[in-house]
């Protein structure tokens, strides 16, 4: 049973609210610290730092990942860059002012004092990246160089190229390789975690199946980190890399952690759109595009002429049109939405006429193509191997694609779940970015956490866990395996004839048709129909080849598949319940006479966290909400015209 | 689009492995390789075979996950790109095509196609990093980088750590790998007060993984999907000189 949601927010005036937590926040004493170990599962940019750091701080870290190197954390793939109200160029920027478009930017759906403390943190992670040497873009004076990005009106997005991610995750993950050196920190690679373990109510420890061997293993410790990254993969095809899954997260769901506003996903409007039935994922081409590119449909509908041949004025750059100040620098949910509008209409170009145009013609006859292509010609190689055209010659062709979940584990300021002990960091919990998430902030999430939020409040929970680690001998422990076990056991035994990516894709499209870039009551009534019947023939009729005991994708697979087939029903009921619009979540009933997200603050400025129900069945979950007060912005209705 | 594999099946790191044949039929010519191969497992499995393991993760180029070798080419013939990069419009129509594991002294095989690449993350873990603390850096613009100096080590930096390199290299060397991360923090002045020791250390344990020396092929340059130039390893080969001399000379 659970209580009233309780954030923990610290009383006091916004600003001074994380320096006073710092103040007065509890500490565990350098020898105490090595008595106690912390488990961290992921190492992506939010586990990866989070691991270093605390092995930097002389705990015992167990960190895990299921890829062959914590290297290969789907952070790598962050192209465009990270945010910081460094106000290096003189335009106006401040910490207020970022955590001001952030809070705006997710639809006035987040905790102002979580993202007021992520813009306070935002310039220490520059700092500490520069330091790692981290090589972010300079400019001929040898000083940082920035860009701007979606939903704000200073340049503030620091980048390495169009590899920001790359380069911030190498970082983190040598400060990781470091501690791994000294000892601080053990690295288990290719194991991936499948249960988390509660004793007395607290989160203390994990079960986990090695993939090259198929050994189930048990892990106890003081303290459990989930840094498990997104679950965009629910709809199948997404920008996510292909492992990315809801396992962990939801696993913890089921132990009795909040999901929070699983519904609230991000389509980005620029990703390369999708040409056959064959695709395994969908390709984003970096937000930073739009610096540069212009986005535009023909006039008319079903236009059959090439782009060049299509003149200026049977153009319509729907964005510069219809959002003037921010133009082709529109947030991302309402850019998406445009798109998708203008391809309803008939305007859309390339096969099946789901596509618009980003255009560089002008930007290159302005710039020259060198300086185009020194800031994106990584991407236009990319755009180039997938479609096989040149962009330099010809306007990409986009469209919008799943790419990012705002929703994930429920926490408080201390980002720890209502699980104590169940801390969750990154993109797996559901803190700092509402109902839709601006461009180059993630990766600001994922380092504030790991590098300078965590270390300050996990010792707020550990203080007082010293001496209380359970053995892995307790009962808890086997309860927990035997479970793990008898599931895989239940998979394969199933022995059905559809293969689990079959099932996948078609669990992806039926979220994409009914839960995606629009929703409304029919179409969510109607997967909540289906999703049950698709997933009973899941256990009725799937096949996995192989056993349990050896390298086994097909396995590995299932068992991410089979918990998307669980969780797509909890989205499906969040966004249900969700009776009004608000940033990425867009319900077709509530909407203004331009078309744009309906808020309904008086019902709805509130967090929806689920509790799981049943008992080896699956329940309707129980809502809690969290109320959003806002004392330091008024809530508007978002506009970038 | 039609084509015939020679694919090499391995059950376990112990087992005795080989090459099975298996046609992909009717494959649309924007298919990636990776994904042709999703299509052939998808049948395999719907005849009650075993799937062909292989790894991929991102499917675009930055992970460095997918690790085979293609008609004798690691990552296969569309240079640079990994073979998650690669389309099956670069084939001819009928052509039989080999894929096999990256194949490395030190590169355990995992299971068919898979392969085990710990020996890369220990060469990172003696001495790839700057010893930075959290929350111990100075202001970020506090110390400018030429931008010259500042592109180049992200040349360097971009290394996806798939290592083709030494699965293209004759002596399996890893050099073009550990020099871009020696490169890459050489020339940063972070990177600067670890110099020595770092580049030493690296290598050694480069030596200890079972590593080959480089003896100027350039094999490891022309698969590389980064495209890390071949320079960095000279670059290595003076670090490493010039901190042999300091060290020598108890500096
Ligand atoms: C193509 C693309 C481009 C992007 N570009 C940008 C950008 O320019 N700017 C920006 O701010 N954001 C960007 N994002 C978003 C951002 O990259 C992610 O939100 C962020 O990197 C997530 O980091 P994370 O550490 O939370 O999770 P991840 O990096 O996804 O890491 C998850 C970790 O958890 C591990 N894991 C997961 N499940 C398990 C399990 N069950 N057991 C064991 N280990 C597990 C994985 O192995 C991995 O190590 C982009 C996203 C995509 C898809």
């Amino acid at each position: 049973m659970i209580g009233e949601l309780e954030a923990k927010v610290p009383a006091g005036p916004l600003e001074t609210k994380w320096s006073g937590y710092k103040d007065h926040a509890r500490l565990v004493s350098p020898a105490n610290r090595r008595k106690l170990e912390v488990i961290v599962v992921g190492s992506g940019l939010a586990g990866g730092s989070a691991a270093a750091t605390l092995g930097e701080q002389g705990y015992h870290v167990k960190c895990f990942c299921f890829q062959d190197s914590p290297r290969r954390a789907h952070s790598i793939a962050a192209q465009g860059g990270i945010n910081a109200a460094k106000n290096y160029q003189n335009d106006g920027d401040s910490v207020f002012r970022l955590f001001y478009d952030t809070i705006k930017g997710g639809d006035f759906r987040s905790r102002e004092a979580n993202v007021y403390r992520l813009a306070e943190v935002s310039n220490l992670i520059i700092d500490q990246c520069v330091e790692q040497g981290v090589p972010f873009a300079r400019e001929y004076g040898g000083l940082l160089a920035n860009r701007s990005f979606g939903g704000a009106q200073v340049s503030r997005t620091f980048y390495a190229r169009g590899q920001t991610g790359q380069q911030l995750l190498l970082g983190a993950y040598q400060s990781l390789c470091r501690q791994i050196d000294v000892g601080t920190v053990k690295m288990y690679s290719r194991t991936e975690m499948l249960d988390v373990v509660l004793v007395e109510g607290h989160a203390k420890g994990i079960i986990t199946r090695d993939l090259t061997s198929g050994e189930i293993e048990v892990h106890a410790a003081d303290a459990v980190v989930l840094a498990t990254g997104g679950y965009g993969n629910v709809f199948y095809l997404s920008t996510n890399a292909r492992g990315s899954n809801v396992t962990a997260t939801y696993r913890a769901y089921k132990k009795g952690a909040l999901f929070g506003n699983p519904c609230f996903t991000q389509i980005h409007p620029t990703c390369i759109p999708v040409s056959g039935q064959h695709q395994s994922k969908l390709t984003l081409m970096s937000e930073s595009l739009r610096n540069d590119g212009r986005v535009w449909v023909p006039k008319t509908k079903g236009e059959q002429r090439s782009p060049a041949a299509i003149p200026e004025a049977e153009r319509d750059y729907y964005l510069e049109r219809k959002y003037p100040s921010y133009g082709n620098l529109a947030p991302r949910d309402i850019s998406s939405r445009s798109a998708k509008e203008a391809c309803d209409e008939g305007r859309g170009v390339g096969p099946g006429g789901r596509g618009v145009y980003l255009d560089f013609a002008d930007a290159i006859a302005r710039l020259g193509e060198p300086t185009i292509r020194e800031r994106y010609g990584n991407l236009f190689d990319i755009y180039e191997k997938i479609t096989g055209e040149d962009a330099y010659q010809q306007p990409m062709r986009i469209y919008p694609a799943v790419h990012y979940t705002m929703g994930g584990l429920w926490v408080d300021y201390n980002l720890m779940s209502n699980v104590p002990g169940l801390h969750v960091i990154g993109e797996a919990n559901f803190s700092d970015h509402g109902a839709n998430r601006l461009g180059a902030s993630a990766l600001m999430q994922g380092l504030a956490d790991g590098y300078f939020v965590l270390p300050y409040t996990l010792p707020t929970y550990l203080a007082g866990q010293i001496g209380k680690r359970p053995s892995i001998d307790h009962p808890a422990f086997r309860e927990a395996e035997t479970d793990v076990r008898a599931r895989i056991a239940k998979m394969i035994e199933v022995n059905g004839t559809r293969t689990v990516d079959s099932f996948h894709r078609e669990l992806g499209l039926l979220m994409w048709d009914r839960c995606g870039m629009a929703r409304n009551t029919a179409g969510l009534r109607e997967a909540l129909g289906r999703i049950p019947a698709l997933r009973e023939e899941f256990w009725r009729n799937v096949r996995i080849p192989g056993h349990g005991a050896e390298y086994n994708q097909s396995l590995e697979r299932a068992g991410r598949v089979a918990d998307y087939l669980e969780f797509a029903e909890l989205m499906c009921i969040d966004a249900l319940e969700r009776d009004e619009s608000c940033g990425g979540h867009f319900r077709e009933e509530h909407q203004t006479p331009e078309g744009e997200a309906l808020r309904n603050d008086e019902k709805f400025a509130a967090v929806f966290a689920w509790e799981f129900q049943g008992n080896g069945t699956i329940e309707p979950p129980r809502l809690h909400r969290e109320p959003l007060h806002f004392e330091s912005v008024e809530l508007t209705q978002r506009s970038y015209k | 689009m039609n084509f015939k594999l020679r694919v090499w099946r391995q059950e376990a790191s112990e087992a005795k492995g080989r090459l099975v044949n298996y046609y992909a039929t009717d494959v649309s010519p924007h298919t990636s390789f990776l994904e042709m191969l999703d299509i052939v497992n998808e049948r395999l499995v719907e005849k009650g075979e075993d799937p062909i393991a292989f790894e991929s993760d991102c499917r675009e180029g930055i992970c460095g996950t997918c690790s085979l070798t293609i008609n004798g080419e690691a990552h296969g013939p569309d240079h640079p790109g990994a073979a998650c990069q690669l389309y099956m419009r670069r084939f001819k129509d009928g052509a039989t095509i080999t894929v096999e594991p990256f194949r490395a002294r030190p590169f355990r095989l995992v299971r068919d196609l898979v392969v085990s690449r710990s020996a890369l993350d220990r060469i990172v873990q003696a001495g790839g990093f700057v010893s930075a603390r959290s929350g111990s850096a100075p202001e970020a613009n506090s110390i400018p980088v030429p931008k010259h100096d500042a592109d180049l080590a992200m040349e360097a930096a971009a290394c996806i750590g798939c290592g083709a390199c030494a699965a293209a290299c004759p002596n399996a060397s890893a050099m073009l790998f550990t020099s871009a991360k020696v490169s890459h923090l050489a020339l940063l002045p972070q990177g600067n007060a670890e110099r020595t020791a770092r580049v030493l250390r690296m290598v050694g344990q480069m030596d200890a993984e079972g590593f080959g020396n480089c003896t100027n092929t350039y094999e490891c340059e022309a698969v590389c999907p980064a495209e890390i130039s071949a320079s960095f390893i000279a670059k290595l080969n003076r670090e490493y000189a010039l901190a042999t001399l300091r060290k020598k000379s108890g500096m």
